[in-house]
């Protein structure tokens, strides 16, 4: 029964996890271009912002349609207002990726403060939980979904690291106090992309069980 | 959605006796699609449903100015064969109106009033196919000679709606097709719909708002006798253009 309906489902997740891949690919680029100091790339992240932005208004568009003209009760109406959320928190990593590409023209050609080690690792954690939690929303899989949010915990001690490493070289180099802020700030764009990540997950978990609350393995901080 | 017109209803005013029942409605119903009329009891809906197919000449007293042109013809006017309008322009009622005979009869029946001569075997063939169309050849096809009333009230209400596929119409008006079934049974039936209108121009009376969302591409909103709103069903449940919609889709009046 409703087969149009459960088509257009179907249809709505298919498009959240292709936001997904491009979100993912935006941070990846992000921290790429970090890396390797290029400024063109960064401009284009920045410009392809405006295609994240879009995806967003266009599912949660979808969404209210088929709210208004399916009236979804129960788990169908707990996936619209999941993925609604979704969507939000997948754009707002989109800005998070855009943050650190103004990064990369902030600091233009010259070389950081030191070399991103820790900085690349947290992207690849970070795009890591996006995959797994996208994979949990779609295979309906609380228990999966809970575990991914154990990893922000690792996200957060790099981000740590990279905060106090540059509160150092800051008190032994004074001059390198406005890039060090750059590299803190970078790291903190990822550490904020995963906590949204822990955000997904908590719509999946509401999805499956209709219990709307923060997940007890995130820390708060 | 960009249709073309099936029905054109132009400054059709309708009245029974002095009491103007329609106002100068102009409507273009859309082809092949599922136009929904709403509105609250009295607002004209089902007097405008009932004009397309001319039922209201039944009616004493009434009186109709304006056209409705289907295949470039108004229907309205006098020369009208109104026989051959209602084979065109099928019609199911609320509750289901099978005749106490079996259900091969009362499928057969619309072909016997519309004289409508064919071979025991291409008859056969119409009703099997009418049969498939709404769901129930699997069910149905041995016991045609049951009698009709036995089956359930969605089933009777299938077997209305295969009775005027049968003859192939291009317009079929509902008049509140589900008001006699429950949820799970009016389910059945707006998917139903939603599959006939590849090949069906249908324009559906409800009183249930939802069920006018759920099941239509257009809707129009009747108030007093006046057409207040007609668009594309999305938009009219999420950003109607007229205030007097928005109260009455968000239960503020009605």
């Amino acid at each position: 029964m409703r087969e149009n309906f459960r088509k257009r489902i179907k249809e709505l997740e298919t498009r959240v996890i292709a936001m997904g891949k491009t979100v993912e690919a935006a941070i990846l680029s992000s921290v790429k271009a970090l890396q390797e100091r290029n400024l063109e790339a960064a401009e284009k992240i920045i410009r392809d912002d405006a295609l994240i932005n879009r995806q967003r208004w266009e599912i949660e568009e979808d969404c209210v349609n088929l709210i208004a003209m399916q009236q979804p009760v129960a788990s169908d109406l707990r996936e619209m207002i999941a993925i609604m959320n979704i969507v939000t928190d997948l754009e707002r990593m989109g800005d998070h990726a855009e943050g650190i590409a103004k990064i990369v023209l902030l600091l233009g050609k010259e070389d950081p403060v030191k070399p991103f080690i820790d900085v690349p690792i947290m992207a690849e954690k970070a795009v890591e939980m996006l995959r797994k939690s996208m994979e949990a929303f779609i295979r309906r899989d609380a228990k999966a979904a809970e575990a991914i949010c154990a990893l922000d915990d690792e996200v957060d001690a790099l981000n740590d690291k990279v905060y106090h490493n540059m509160i150092q070289c800051m008190i032994s180099q004074p001059q390198t106090v406005t890039r060090a802020t750059y590299q803190i700030w970078a790291a903190h764009n990822l550490e904020r992309i995963a906590d949204r990540v822990t955000n997904i997950c908590e719509r999946t978990v509401y999805l499956v069980t209709g219990s709307m609350h923060k997940l007890p393995n995130v820390s708060t901080y | 959605m960009v249709s073309n017109t099936r029905v054109s209803i132009e400054n059709l005013n309708m009245f029974y006796g002095d009491f103007p029942a329609l106002k100068d409605v102009y409507l273009q119903v859309p082809e092949n699609n599922v136009t929904a009329l709403i509105g609250p009891s009295g607002c004209g809906k089902s007097t405008l449903l009932r004009c397309i197919n001319r039922m209201n000449d039944l009616i004493d007293g009434v009186r109709t100015e304006g056209r409705i042109i289907i295949d470039d013809q108004n229907i309205l006017s006098p020369e009208t064969d109104v026989v051959l309008l209602r084979k065109k322009v099928g019609m199911v009622f609320q509750r289901p109106n099978v005749f106490d005979l079996s259900i091969l009869e009362n499928l057969k029946f619309g072909l016997r009033i519309h004289r409508q001569m064919h071979s025991k075997k291409e008859t056969m063939e119409l009703i099997q196919k009418g049969l498939e169309d709404v769901g129930l050849w699997d069910v149905l096809k041995d016991k045609l000679r049951s009698n009709a009333r036995q089956l359930s009230l969605e089933q009777q209400q299938r077997l209305c709606i295969a009775r005027v596929l049968i003859l192939k119409p291009e317009v079929i008006l509902l008049d509140e097709p589900c008001s006699a079934l429950d949820p799970i049974a009016t389910m059945r039936i707006e998917e139903l719909l939603r599959a006939l209108r590849e090949r069906y121009t249908m324009i559906i009376v409800t009183h249930n708002m939802q069920q006018a969302a759920r099941a239509s591409d257009y809707t129009g909103f009747l108030y007093l006798g006046e057409l207040v709103e007609f668009g594309i069903t999305q938009d009219v449940f999420t950003a109607p253009r007229k205030e007097l919609t928005e109260n009455y889709i968000t239960g503020h009046f009605g």
